[in-house]
Order: C-alpha cells, then sequence, then structure tokens
C-alpha cells in the first residue's frame, strides 16, 4: 500500500525539532533511516499528520572515542557501524552484529538512534547496548539525559524516551585485552527477525571469566540480561560443567513470549543452543590466546 | 491534502526539479514522475528488493525512501547503471546463466550485487548469499543468480590481478 498524506519538514537544529514536537506532539513522529517508520506508513499501522526528518541535523553522525567511552551518535547508518575502522578496534561486539541487521540496502539508510528509540525487543542494537551496559543520550527542550540501557528499554516499543525528547546518540564503554565479545542469532532466513538472538561481553583474567555479560533478543518484551545465569558464570573457568550449569540456569530463569512462528519453549531452548555455543567459542578463544 | 514540496536531484546523471507530495515513495516518483520503469515495485514494505535503487552511491529500498528525502541527491536506477555499462559483464552473465525467467526481480538484483562487487571483491559465495538475501526471485531458486554473481566476481578479481 501507500502511505497516507503527511506533511513533513527537515529542521536544521534541534530547538526547531522540539518546536514541531511541542507544535504538533502525537501527531508528528521522528524520520531518521525511515526503514521501520516508513514500512509501517505504507502498512498504515500509524498515520502521523507530520514527520519531522531528522537527517539534516548536524554532528550526530559521528564514530568517535571520548574519554574511554565510544560514542556513536544517533544518525549513524548501520552500514557506517559495520564499516567503521574505530568500531572494529573498540567495540568488535558491534562489528560482529552489524551484518545481521536486515540486509545492505537497508542498513545503509537506518539508524543506530532509530534502532534504539524504537526499543524492539529482537533488534540487535538495544540487546548489543544492553550486555555492554552502554549509555543512551538524549535531549529534550529541558536540556540532556543520560540514561543506563538497561534502564532504557522498559516494555514492548517502550522506553524512557519522553514525548518531547530525541535520542542524540549511545557512548559503550572500549574494549580491553582481557574483553572478549560474541554475538550470533537464530533465524529462520538470513536479515529475517530473530528468533533468539545473544550478545556476549566478557571479560577474562586468564582461563577465570571474572564478569559475563548475557543480552539476549528475542524473548522478551525488552533486551533479557539473565542476572543469575551471569552471576553463576562470574569467577568460573567456563568448562563444560559450568557451561551446561548455565544453560540449565538461563532455561529456569527466562520467561519468553511465544510468537507466530517459535513457542516459549522453543524460544527457551534456542536460548540455551546460543548461550552454549557462544560460551565454547569463547572457551577456545581464550585458550587460543593463552597457548 | 499536504503541501508540495520542491525538490532538486541528479538522477542518471541529470539534473531535475520537480514538486512531489511527502508522501510519495522515491521508486514511484522515478516510475510515475520520471518515466524510469526499470525499478519495479513489489512488496512495498521494505521486504522483497525489486525497488532497489542507489542514492549517494549506496542503495537503498526505493519503497522505504521518499522522493523529498532524495532532495540535493545522487540517484542512480537500472537505466543508469545499463547505459553507462557499469554492469555490463554481470548483465551478460546473468543472461549466460539464465539468472532471470519474468525478470521481476532482475533490476533490483543488479542494484544490489552491483555494490557487492565494488564493496566485496573478496565475497566467498555464502557471503554473496547473505548480501543478496535480502532481495526476493520467485522464478530461478536463486542458483544461477548467485552462479552469475560468483563468476562476475572471479572474472573482475582475474582482470585487476592481469
Amino acid at each position: 500500500m501507500k502511505a497516507p498524506a503527511f506533511d513533513y519538514a527537515r529542521p536544521r537544529t534541534l530547538a526547531e525539532v522540539f518546536a514541531l514536537l511541542r507544535e504538533h506532539g502525537d501527531d508528528a513522529r521522528v524520520l531518521a533511516g525511515g526503514q521501520t517508520l516508513l514500512a509501517t506508513l505504507n502498512m498504515r499501522l500509524s498515520e502521523p499528520r507530520l514527520l519531522i526528518d531528522i537527517t539534516g541535523l548536524p554532528g550526530l553522525a559521528d564514530i568517535a572515542v571520548r574519554d574511554g567511552r565510544l560514542h556513536i551518535g544517533a544518525l549513524a547508518t548501520h552500514t557506517a557501524i559495520e564499516s567503521s575502522a574505530v568500531v572494529a578496534e573498540h567495540a568488535p561486539l558491534l562489528a560482529q552484529a552489524a551484518p545481521h541487521i536486515a540486509h545492505r540496502a537497508i542498513r545503509n539508510s537506518g539508524t543506530w538512534g532509530g534502532s534504539i528509540a524504537y526499543g524492539d525487543p529482537a533488534a540487535e542494537w538495544p540487546c548489543c547496548l544492553v550486555a555492554l551496559d552502554g549509555v543512551v543520550h538524549v535531549q529534550g527542550p529541558q536540556g540532556a539525559r543520560r540514561i543506563a540501557a538497561t534502564d532504557f528499554f522498559q516494555d514492548l516499543y517502550t522506553t524512557a524516551l519522553q514525548p518531547d525528547e530525541l535520542v542524540v546518540g549511545a557512548d559503550l564503554p572500549v574494549a580491553t585485552r582481557g574483553d572478549w565479545f560474541g554475538f550470533d542469532e537464530l533465524s529462520r532466513r538470513h536479515g529475517d527477525y530473530a528468533v533468539a538472538g545473544l550478545a556476549v561481553a566478557a571479560r577474562f583474567d586468564g582461563a577465570v571469566a571474572t564478569r559475563v555479560n548475557l543480552g539476549f533478543l528475542g524473548v522478551g518484551a525488552t533486551p533479557v540480561r539473565p542476572r543469575r545465569t551471569e552471576d553463576l558464570l562470574s569467577g568460573q573457568v567456563l568448562d563444560a560443567a559450568a557451561i551446561e550449569a548455565a544453560a540449565a540456569t538461563l532455561k529456569a530463569e527466562l520467561d519468553p513470549v511465544g510468537d507466530l512462528t517459535s513457542n516459549a519453549d522453543t524460544k527457551r531452548h534456542l536460548a540455551s543452543v546460543l548461550l552454549r555455543r557462544l560460551l565454547g567459542a569463547a572457551r577456545a578463544g581464550r585458550s587460543a590466546l593463552a597457548a | 491534502m499536504a503541501d508540495q514540496h520542491p525538490i532538486h536531484l541528479h538522477v542518471n546523471g541529470t539534473a531535475c526539479a520537480r514538486s512531489v507530495q511527502p508522501r510519495r515513495h522515491l521508486v514511484d516518483f522515478l516510475r510515475q514522475d520520471l518515466g524510469l520503469t526499470g525499478s519495479h515495485l513489489g512488496c512495498e514494505h521494505g521486504v522483497c528488493g525489486a525497488c532497489t535503487v542507489e542514492l549517494d552511491g549506496q542503495i537503498v529500498r526505493g519503497c522505504l525512501t521518499l522522493a523529498v528525502q532524495a532532495d540535493g541527491r545522487q540517484v542512480r536506477t537500472i537505466e543508469g547503471l545499463s547505459a553507462d555499462g557499469d554492469v555490463a559483464d554481470l548483465q551478460q552473465a546473468f543472461v549466460r546463466h539464465n539468472a532471470l525467467q519474468c525478470g521481476f526481480c532482475t533490476p533490483g538484483m543488479v542494484m544490489a550485487a552491483k555494490e557487492l562487487l565494488e564493496k566485496r571483491p573478496q565475497a566467498t559465495r555464502a557471503e554473496v548469499r547473505e548480501w543478496m538475501s535480502g532481495n526476493y526471485c520467485r522464478c530461478t531458486g536463486y542458483h544461477a543468480i548467485v552462479d552469475a554473481i560468483c563468476e562476475t566476481l572471479t572474472a573482475r578479481a582475474a582482470r585487476a590481478a592481469a
């Protein structure tokens, strides 16, 4: 179908964006890459009166390390992140996850900030941000706020973003020598929304995993951090017994909601498959380093 | 009814100025306003890839891009690509391998494969399949399409090495 009629504005400053949001309220939608929004409009699932195109705002597409954190501006596209040498060096998890996002033509348009603001529980960036203890930067007429990713994603497509605020970027810790990252997801077709996915951000001291952050996508209303499973793994050598114990705890801890193709049991099972695969890869990766 | 917006852009190298409604998709603009019917419209929600065109040198979904968003930018379509001969080798490989039957998906396939040939000249067959997974074909079963792209990759690599 065709999108319903709407007006279009392309402001050049944040102040203009806030003025438009104040004036039009719920009738306005913010347009960045548009890869979700325009599909939604074409299907007439939403009929806003005004699209506020923020791609003309200067300085929001930067990818840079500042004060020991990697900052990625809201308008950085998935492709820009995928092909960034800075990201590959300082946030290998994002480099691994990027190719899983939809398809190239969509990654060329879709943005970091759009994915974060939309808050899809099956999307890759929210999941990675939560696993990495990232921080979301938002700005509104009252000023700027920084919100921990684990607090930002509140419920299904529901975030801590206020109606008059804009996601302007997010930052995350840069990788250090003891870090190991892994990302994988299971989908019926490459680029489709995954049935389940997992981002691992682990820190090792020798063979011992001192901290294992797990971010799951597709198994809840938000990206999920299974804290009991993480606690069980921290301080462990990731041998077969530790991985099996973690998989059993994970199955008891997760409470997924089934979707059209996969019920809760399937998702729970697939989550444990991903956990075994990635922790096994982490163990192999660390042993290779030690050898 | 929403106001018309003036836009100025280059399409296949030619400057063009029009007025469009904001709801007008780039692919509809190309097909209906400019008569460039090589880009096809399939699913209209970003799944099938038939509407793939280049915007500022990168492939995008013509159905998930508004014509107003192309203001001030460069658009290339299969018409421009074919006329310039940039993908003549790929197009010949498509013919040789019978990589098209009804041909509906072919312009999108060629647009997507062109960026792959440029950005991933070392791509393996698995990477080709992954890259092309955003484009649907309901006739060929994909095998011949992947064959044609892989052959073009190999031939270009050989030419570059020579």
